[in-house]
């Protein structure tokens, strides 16, 4: 199947990624995602699989001589995040919660709000940034399969430019649903890493990990664990 | 309220602290009626526990009455006397389910920085450093307890303090190290530490079954409590060398079990204990694993070794080739309390044990200094305190 996104990918610089099919079963297979993508852009796969017809800019635009120069010179390195989680639960009632989005800030503590427009297909995202600032883009929802995947990315104006997906995948045995996600960060017509990590935490991995190890608690045990506001000695 | 914090090494003191509140909807407060200073505790007290802030609350062993419950709190109500876990769980996740509480996957809101160390993080615990959640301690008037319908156990009418207290941690440590020892008949048990979890330990054992319990301490009158109030045999390490009078106190063969008491601060002899006691000092090695050495070149071919004293990090020269070659199994963790606690007080109410017995000093909170320094060096023949808050 020759679609317009899969044109797009193969004129790119990078290596062409020649199959969808391919892609679609490493997201949906258990092969370390990352590793296939050290060298493409999630966004591209992630819009190749969706099949195209929607723009994104991040796949769709041609590079300027500047982002070849930092692509060639790794300052453009997008910050590309993996982690799994099994949570005790069953994956209907892990995809159902996730695909609110506006359920989404209860466990992500950067994110401050998320609105949901279009049947739940667009979204507008307003997330905290050091310094008391605030970042916002619009995403879409690229792929939705019930009870297995949901794939996003923001539109064109992101302040930060981001696309990801969650898989839930039933666990062996008793043990629930193993949740993936898969995140890629761009800030917006630029370029280091630094400043993301700024944004995200000293470790952008980390917060992920964190993220996904709270809505665990909260699915499972029904509230976060916390210690804020207990007594201690200040003297 | 008051409240025991730490404050550094060999460092803490009873400071007023704002009352704790309900955070989660499934947290209880309780009033503290009485509390203990833990073994493990020592282990704080003297800087061993990494990730310690000053002015954190300690305590994890404790009981007292519910004085207020969240919204999704279901078994207890206000007024409820209980006994508390030191370990926390969720009670929904699948090693609580599994009844291996302490391995709780949600209870431990710090548990990021286990995961650098450890892999994956472990349950919370009470007053147990930031490792383990960083959850205000006990040794206080009121504590928080999240998730209480879990953690605490009500105690039936007639039981007192006394008797309830221990089943909070010591006893369900004990109890655990027994039980770990897969114990048949005929079996000997040997528990190296006569200190509360100890003297708990030899008691479970029997309790389990063991046809002969041996303890192995120092101090007389702790070997005395051993062989008086549970029955077991004993050796004093500093008098004969363990390893050989264990030999000939098993017809030749060795303990069928071998149960780790003491822990990191294992108090060594000779030119090993001298190495990890030096290697400590400066934090090369965090652990000090004598008592590990002794047990896995002590232990009968095929025997079990079950480790209940706290280790926190890296610990070297382990005989491996003596623990392979013997076919050892090798058991250890944080105690599940919530598996244990009702077992524990239906022995107590058939009278099988008495737990009280492990109270040596009674005395008020506000002395919880004086008490750290009496139970860490052992004077007046200090087992075990039990504070009064
Ligand atoms: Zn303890
Ligand atoms: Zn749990």
């Amino acid at each position: 199947m020759e679609t317009e996104s899969d044109k797009t990918i193969n004129s790119s610089e990078q290596p062409p990624v020649t199959d969808t099919e391919k892609w679609a079963s490493i997201v949906g297979g258990s092969a370390m995602v990352l590793f296939g993508l050290q060298k493409r852009s999630l966004r591209g796969i992630l819009t190749a699989i969706a099949g195209g017809g929607l723009a994104y800019h991040g796949a769709t635009a041609d590079k300027s001589i500047t982002d070849k120069v930092s692509d060639a010179v790794g300052l453009n390195k997008a910050l590309k995040v993996e982690k799994t989680v099994t949570i005790n639960r069953p994956v209907e009632e892990l995809y159902n919660y996730w695909h609110d989005f506006e359920n989404l800030p209860t466990f992500m503590k950067h994110v401050k709000s998320v609105t949901v427009s279009e049947g739940g297909k667009r979204s507008h995202w307003v997330a905290n940034a050091p310094l008391g600032q605030e970042v916002e883009w619009d995403a879409e929802v690229i792929k939705d399969e019930p009870n297995r995947l949901i794939a996003w990315a923001s539109l064109e104006g992101a302040d930060v430019d981001n696309s990801g997906f969650v898989r839930f995948t039933p666990a062996p045995g008793d043990r629930g649903t193993e949740v993936k996600v898969v995140m890629e960060y761009e800030i917006a017509g630029g370029r280091l890493t630094a400043a993301l990590a700024k944004l995200f935490g000293e470790e952008p991995e980390q917060q992920v990990g964190d993220e996904l190890r709270r809505f665990k608690q909260l699915m499972e045990a029904g509230e976060i664990a916390t210690t804020e506001g207990q007594p201690r000695c200040h003297g | 309220m008051k409240a025991v914090c730490w404050h550094g090494a060999n460092d803490v003191r009873v400071d007023n602290v704002p009352d704790p509140t309900i955070l989660n909807p499934r947290d209880a407060i309780l009033k503290v009626t009485a509390t203990t200073i833990c073994g493990s505790d020592l282990h704080i007290y003297d800087g061993y526990i990494p990730s310690m802030q000053p002015g954190d609350i300690i305590g994890h062993e404790f009981m007292g009455e519910i004085v207020e419950t969240g919204r999704e709190v279901r078994k207890l109500k206000k007024g409820d006397r209980v006994v508390v876990s030191s370990i926390i769980g969720c009670g929904q996740c699948h090693y609580c389910a599994h009844q291996q509480w302490s391995l709780c996957d949600n209870s431990n809101p710090g548990g990021a920085l286990q995961e650098p160390i450890f892999g994956y993080s472990t349950g919370g615990i009470f007053g147990y450093s930031h490792l383990f959640g960083g959850y205000a301690g006990a040794q206080a008037e009121y504590v928080r307890i999240p998730f209480a319908d879990h953690g605490c156990v009500k105690i039936p009418d007639g039981m007192t303090d006394e008797q309830a207290l221990p089943i909070s941690d010591a006893f369900p440590t004990g109890y655990m190290g027994a039980d770990m020892c897969d114990i048949k008949p005929g079996d000997v048990v040997a528990v190296w530490g006569c200190g509360p979890v100890g003297l708990f330990a030899i008691r479970s054992a029997y309790l389990l079954g063991a046809e002969k319990v041996i303890g192995i301490d120092r101090f007389p009158e702790r070997l005395a409590m051993a062989k008086v109030q549970c029955g077991a045999e004993v050796i004093n390490y500093e008098e004969i060398d363990a390893g050989e009078a264990l030999k000939e106190m098993t017809g030749g063969r060795g303990p069928d079990a071998c149960i780790d008491a003491v822990g990191l601060e294992a108090h060594g002899t000779g030119l090993m204990g001298l190495y990890d006691e030096v290697k400590q000092s400066v934090r090369l090695e965090t652990d000090r694993p004598h008592i590990l050495r002794q047990m896995i070149v002590a232990c009968r071919k095929g025997g079990v070794i079950s480790v209940m004293g706290v280790y926190s990090g890296f610990i070297d020269k382990l005989p491996m080739g003596a623990a392979f070659n013997k076919g050892l199994t090798f058991k250890m963790g944080q105690m599940h309390g919530q598996r244990y606690m009702p077992k524990l007080i239906d022995h107590v109410l058939k009278g099988d044990i008495d737990p009280a017995f492990a109270f040596s000093h009674h005395m008020p909170l506000t002395e919880a200094k004086q008490a750290y320094e009496m139970f860490k060096h052992k004077t007046d023949k200090c087992i075990k305190v039990l504070l009064r808050p």
